[in-house]
C-alpha cells in the first residue's frame, strides 16, 4: 500500500459516503443520517488529501493551509449559525459563488503549473497537453459562469440589486455569442496556450454569469439557485478532469445532476421550459396580452372578522408563499396554527413548489417555526382536499393559487398547475395591496365571491387575528 | 323580480327546479319565488315545506323568470310574458325549431344544458350534476334486473364469485357508476380514450383497461392511421370484454353527434344469458346495438338491454335538490347585486353560452370557447359525459417516442464517440463521471419536496470538495499558484463548514407532530 493508493482507496470510501448522504436526506427520518455520512465522507476525502500533499509541504505551507482550513471553516460556521432561515436562499447562492470561485483558482493553478510554464513543464505528458488545455477552459469557465451568476442571484435575493429582469437587446443573441466566443478561444488556446487568451475566457465567462443571471426575475429565483447549484457541482467535476481526480468527479457529478433534476421540478411545477426561464421573465415573454384585462369588486375584512371566521371553520389550509417570507409571518402564523389546533380544527399547509425563492424555502421556514413537517403538504397532495375545506388562508401567495392559470387560456401563467384554493368555502387573502404578482397577471381570486382580502402587513394581520380569538 | 317554479308539465318528470332550501338561495338574491301548488310533490318536497322557506303558492307563469326542467308546452308558453325568461333543458343543438318559437315569443332562454365545461361554471352545470345521478342509478338498475349478488362471498352453501361490471367512458356519469358498482362489492373496469383518466377510475376502485395502440412515426396521415388502428384495438377490447363480464354499462356521449357504437350485435349475443347492459347513450342513437330508447330489452340469449333516458329522474328528490342548487349559481351569475334585478352580462362567456334567445334573436350556437380540454354543447337526452371529445389544445410539451429514442441514440452516439477518440486516462474519467451523474439523477429523484433546501445546502457543502484539488496543488509550483490555492482553500472550508452546519441546523428544526 502506497500513500497514492492509500488516498485512491480513500476517495472511494468518501464517494460511496456521499452518495448515501444525498439517499438519506430523501426522508425525513433519515436525512440527519445522511448529514452526518456526508460529514464523514468529507473527513475522510480531506485526511487524506492533507496526508498525500503534506509529504512534499514545508512546515510554514502546512501551517498557512491549516490557517486557511481554520478560517474558513471559522466563517463558515459563523454565517450557518447566525443566517435567518428567511435568508437561506442569499447564503445558498453566496456559497455557491465560492464554489465557482474557486474552481476558478484551481483553474487558473492548472494553467500556471503547466501552459504557462512552456516546454519545461513535466506535470502533463505532451501527448496529453492539449485535453489539459481544453480541460483548463472548461474548468475556468464553468467556475467564472458559477461565480458570477450566483453573486447576482445573491444580490438579487438579498435586495442589493433590483429583482427585476434586465433586458438587454437580443440578450439571447449575446448569450449565444458569449457561449460562441468560448468555443473559439477554447480552441485557440489548446493550440497556443497564452495568458490572453486565458484573460479572454475567464473574461467572457465572468460577463456571461452575470448576464444569465441578471436577465432572470425575482420570481424565478428557485429555478436559478437550483441552476446554480447544479453549475457549482459541474464546476467540481471539471476541476476533477483537470487534476484526475476521480473524487472530484463524483461528488462534482452529484451535485451537477441534483441540481439539475431540482431545476427540472421548479421548471414543471410552473409549466415552463428551462430554456424559457433562461431565455428571459414573463413579462417580457407574453407581453400584456392578459394583466389587468379583469377587474372588479373585491371585499375588505379585518382581522375580528377573519378571527370568527376561523373559529367557526372545522377545516382550515394555509397557503403560503414568498410573502410570508418577507414579512416574517412565520412564528404569528405557528401560533395560529397551534391555536387552532387546540380548539380541534384541523389546519393543514399547502405548499406550490416554487413557493417561496428557493426549492422547499416554505417548508424551511415553518419548520423553524415549529409547525409539524407532516402537516405541511405539497400540492398535489392538498389539491384535492380543498374543496371540503372551510377556511383557507393565502399568506403571500399570488400566482400559485390563480385561477387564470386554469381558465383562461390567454393567460400568461395558463397551464401552470395552482393550488385550487377558490374552491374552498371561504378564502382569505393576505396582501399589502392589489397590485399584481410576479407574472404581472391579475389574479381573478380577488374578485370571487367567497374570497375576503385583509389588508396590511402580513405578520402584523395574523397577530391581530391571534388577539381576536 | 318574480321567480315561477312550475309543476313539470311532462308526464314523466318527476323532478322539480327548486326545492325549499334552493328558495332561500333564490330569496337571498332579492326575489319573490311563486311555487305551482304540488310542484314538488313527485319529488317529496310538500306545498307547506315551501311556504315554510319563504315562497308563495299560486300562478308561477305570469313570472319574470320561469325555472324548470323540461320545455313547457305551447299553452303554458302562451301564458308567459314576453320579455320574460324561461331557464331549462331546452336542447338548444336539437330543438332548433323551440327556440324558433320561444325567439319569436320573445322570450328570453337559459339553457341549463349549455354551460360551457370550464371550472369557473361547474358550480352550474346541470349535465354534470345529473350524469353524476343518472351513473348512480344505472347502476341500481342494473343490479335490480341482474339475478345475482354484485359482492362476492364464501358462504356455509358454496362460494359466491362476484359481478364483473365494465363501464364503457369515465366522465362524470362513467365515474359514478364505477364509485356505485365497486361500493356494491363488483369488480369494476373501464375503459375510456382519455388515458389521462385512470387515475380517477382507481381512486374509486375500478381497474382501467388502456387501449394501446403502436404509434408509427409517419409523418403523413399519421392521426388518422392511428385513429383506425385504435378503433380497432377499441372493439377488440369490448368484444372480449363483452364475453367476460356480468354487467356493461355504457356511458358515450360526443356532443352534437350521435353516440358512438361501441357494442355489436355480435357482442351482446356473446354474453352470458342473465347478464345486464345499460345503454346510457339510449336516447342519441345509442352505444349498444339492439338497446331502444326508453325501453327494456331482453334478447334471444337472455341479455337484458335497458335503454331508460329518464335515470336521473328516478332519483327526484337529490336530482331536484342538484338541479336547484345549481340555477341558483346561474342566477347568483345573474344578478351581481343580489337586488332582485336581472342584469345578464353577455361578454361573460359563461352567461353568452347559455343564453340561447334574448330580444327575439336565436343566439345559439355561442362563439367558441378556447378551454384545455373537453367541449360544452353537450345535448344528448341521457346527460352524460362527453367520453370521446378530443382535446382542444393538447400540451405542448409531449415528446413522440421516436424523437426520444433518436434523442437518447444521438447522446449515446456522442459520447461513444468522445470516450473512443480519448486517452485512456480520460475515458477511465469520463466513465466515472457519467456512471455519479447517472447515480445523482436516481438518488435526487427520490428526495420529498419539504427536504429540497436541506439538499441544496448539503450538496453546497459537498461541492466545497473542490478543496482536494486545491490542496493537492499548494506548495508545488511557485508562490503564486500557492497564493492562489490557499485562497481556493479558504473559500471551500467555508463551503464545507458553512453548508453541514446550516443543515444540521435546518434539519433539528424539522420536528413532527404529535400523533393523531
Amino acid at each position: 500500500m502506497s500513500p497514492e493508493t492509500a488516498a485512491t482507496a480513500a476517495y472511494i470510501v468518501a464517494a460511496l459516503l456521499t452518495v448515501m448522504s444525498l439517499a438519506g436526506l430523501s426522508k425525513h427520518e433519515t436525512a440527519r443520517a445522511g448529514v452526518a455520512y456526508g460529514i464523514a465522507g468529507m473527513a475522510v476525502a480531506l485526511v487524506a488529501t492533507v496526508a498525500l500533499a503534506a509529504r512534499s509541504l514545508t512546515a510554514g505551507g502546512i501551517a498557512l493551509l491549516a490557517a486557511a482550513m481554520v478560517v474558513g471553516g471559522g466563517v463558515g460556521l459563523w454565517r450557518a449559525r447566525v443566517v435567518e432561515m428567511t435568508g437561506m436562499p442569499e447564503l445558498i447562492a453566496l456559497l455557491h459563488s465560492f464554489v465557482g470561485l474557486a474552481a476558478v483558482l484551481v483553474g487558473w493553478n492548472g494553467y500556471l503549473e503547466v501552459e504557462a510554464v512552456g516546454g519545461a513543464q513535466t506535470t502533463v505528458p505532451p501527448e496529453l497537453l492539449g485535453i489539459h488545455s481544453v480541460e483548463v477552459g472548461v474548468g475556468v469557465f464553468i467556475g467564472a459562469v458559477t461565480f458570477t451568476g450566483s453573486i447576482v442571484a445573491y444580490g438579487k435575493l438579498s435586495g442589493r440589486m433590483k429583482s427585476r429582469p434586465l433586458t438587454l437587446p437580443g440578450k439571447n443573441a449575446l448569450n449565444l455569442a458569449a457561449l460562441v466566443a468560448f468555443v473559439a478561444l477554447t480552441a485557440g488556446f489548446t493550440i497556443a496556450p497564452s495568458l490572453g487568451l486565458m484573460i479572454g475566457i475567464t473574461a467572457v465567462a465572468l460577463a456571461l454569469g452575470w448576464h444569465l443571471v441578471a436577465s432572470i426575475g425575482g420570481g424565478d429565483m428557485p429555478v436559478v439557485v437550483s441552476m446554480l447549484n447544479s453549475y457549482s457541482g459541474w464546476a467540481a467535476a471539471a476541476s476533477g478532469f483537470l487534476l484526475d481526480n476521480t473524487l472530484l468527479i463524483v461528488t462534482g457529478a452529484l451535485v451537477g445532476s441534483s441540481g439539475a433534476y431540482l431545476s427540472y421540478v421548479m421548471c414543471q411545477a410552473m409549466n415552463r421550459s428551462f430554456l424559457s426561464v433562461i431565455a428571459g421573465g414573463f413579462g417580457v415573454e407574453s407581453g400584456t396580452s392578459a394583466s389587468g384585462a379583469e377587474e372588479g369588486e373585491h371585499r375588505e375584512v379585518d382581522a375580528d372578522e377573519v378571527a370568527e371566521m376561523l373559529a367557526e371553520a372545522s377545516s382550515v389550509v394555509i397557503v403560503p408563499g414568498y410573502g410570508m417570507a418577507v414579512a416574517q409571518a412565520q412564528y404569528p402564523v405557528a401560533d395560529l396554527t397551534r391555536r387552532l389546533a387546540d380548539r380541534g380544527i384541523e389546519v393543514r399547509f399547502g405548499i406550490h413548489p416554487v413557493a417561496g425563492r428557493l426549492p422547499g424555502h416554505m417548508n424551511v421556514l415553518l419548520a423553524e417555526a415549529k409547525v409539524p413537517y407532516d402537516i405541511v403538504l405539497e400540492m398535489d397532495e392538498i389539491n384535492d382536499d380543498l374543496a371540503t375545506t372551510s377556511v383557507v388562508l393565502v399568506i403571500g401567495a399570488n400566482d400559485t393559487v390563480n385561477p387564470a392559470a386554469m381558465d383562461d387560456p390567454g393567460s400568461p401563467i395558463a397551464g401552470m398547475p395552482v393550488l385550487r384554493v377558490w374552491e374552498a368555502k371561504n378564502v382569505v387573502v393576505f396582501k399589502r395591496s392589489m397590485a399584481v404578482g410576479y407574472a404581472g397577471v391579475q389574479n381573478p381570486l380577488f374578485f370571487r365571491e367567497n374570497t375576503s382580502m385583509i389588508f396590511g402587513d402580513a405578520k402584523a394581520r395574523v397577530e391581530d387575528i391571534l388577539k381576536a380569538l | 323580480m318574480r321567480i315561477g317554479v312550475p309543476r313539470e308539465t311532462g308526464e314523466h318528470e318527476t323532478r322539480v327546479a327548486a326545492t325549499p332550501s334552493t328558495v332561500v338561495g333564490l330569496i337571498d338574491l332579492g326575489a319573490t319565488v311563486v311555487v305551482e301548488p304540488g310542484a314538488g310533490e313527485r319529488a317529496s318536497f310538500t306545498d307547506a315545506a315551501y311556504a315554510a322557506a319563504g315562497a308563495e303558492l299560486g300562478d308561477p307563469w305570469s313570472a319574470d323568470v320561469v325555472l324548470a326542467l323540461r320545455p313547457p308546452d305551447a299553452e303554458h308558453l302562451d301564458r308567459m310574458a314576453p320579455g320574460s325568461t324561461l331557464v331549462a333543458m331546452v336542447g338548444p343543438a336539437r330543438n332548433p325549431e323551440l327556440l324558433a318559437d320561444l325567439a319569436r315569443r320573445g322570450i328570453t332562454v337559459l339553457a341549463t344544458d349549455a354551460v360551457p365545461r370550464i371550472s369557473r361554471a361547474q358550480s352550474l352545470d346541470v349535465l354534470s350534476s345529473m350524469a353524476n345521478i343518472a351513473g348512480y342509478r344505472a347502476v341500481v338498475e342494473a343490479a335490480h334486473r341482474f339475478g345475482r349478488f354484485f359482492t362476492g362471498q364464501v358462504t356455509a352453501a358454496g362460494k359466491v364469485p362476484p359481478a364483473k361490471v365494465l363501464v364503457a367512458g369515465a366522465g362524470v356519469a362513467g365515474l359514478a357508476a364505477i364509485g356505485a358498482a365497486s361500493s356494491l362489492g363488483a369488480v369494476v373496469r373501464a375503459t375510456d380514450p382519455r388515458p389521462e383518466v385512470a387515475e380517477q377510475v382507481r381512486s374509486l376502485g375500478g381497474e382501467f383497461l388502456a387501449v394501446e395502440v403502436e404509434q408509427e412515426a409517419g409523418a403523413d396521415g399519421y392521426a388518422r392511421a392511428t385513429s383506425e388502428a385504435y378503433d380497432a384495438r377499441a372493439a377488440e377490447i369490448y368484444s372480449e370484454q363483452a364475453a367476460d363480464v356480468d354487467v356493461v354499462i355504457t356511458t358515450a356521449l360526443i356532443p352534437g353527434r350521435p353516440a358512438p357504437r361501441l357494442l355489436t350485435a355480435a357482442d351482446v349475443a356473446a354474453m352470458k344469458p342473465g347478464s345486464v347492459v345499460v345503454d346510457m347513450a339510449a336516447g342519441s342513437g345509442g352505444n349498444v346495438e339492439g338497446s331502444v330508447a326508453g325501453e327494456v330489452v331482453v334478447t334471444d340469449n337472455g341479455v337484458t338491454i335497458i335503454g331508460d333516458t329518464d335515470l336521473a329522474a328516478r332519483l327526484p328528490t337529490q336530482a331536484s335538490q342538484l338541479y336547484g342548487t345549481n340555477l341558483v349559481n346561474l342566477l347568483k351569475l345573474l344578478v351581481p347585486e343580489k337586488d332582485g334585478r336581472l342584469v345578464p352580462d353577455l361578454d361573460d362567456v359563461v352567461i353568452r353560452a347559455v343564453t340561447v334567445t334574448h330580444h327575439g334573436e336565436v343566439l345559439w350556437p355561442p362563439p367558441p370557447i378556447a378551454v384545455s380540454a373537453g367541449a360544452g354543447g353537450n345535448v344528448g337526452s341521457v346527460p352524460a359525459e362527453p367520453a370521446a371529445a378530443t382535446p382542444v389544445t393538447a400540451p405542448a410539451k409531449a415528446v413522440s417516442p421516436g424523437r426520444r429514442y433518436a434523442a437518447i441514440a444521438v447522446a449515446f452516439a456522442v459520447l461513444f464517440a468522445a470516450t473512443a477518440f480519448a486517452p485512456p486516462a480520460l475515458a477511465t474519467n469520463l466513465t466515472v463521471f457519467v456512471l455519479a451523474v447517472v447515480i445523482g439523477y436516481y438518488v435526487i429523484g427520490k428526495v420529498h419536496h419539504a427536504l429540497h433546501t436541506p439538499l441544496m445546502s448539503v450538496t453546497n457543502a459537498i461541492s466545497g470538495v473542490v478543496v482536494v484539488g486545491a490542496l493537492l496543488q499548494f506548495g508545488q509550483h511557485g508562490t503564486v499558484v500557492s497564493v492562489l490555492a490557499a485562497i481556493a482553500v479558504l473559500l471551500a472550508s467555508i463551503n464545507i463548514v458553512g453548508g453541514f452546519a446550516v443543515t444540521r441546523r435546518m434539519l433539528a428544526m424539522f420536528t413532527r407532530g404529535p400523533a393523531r
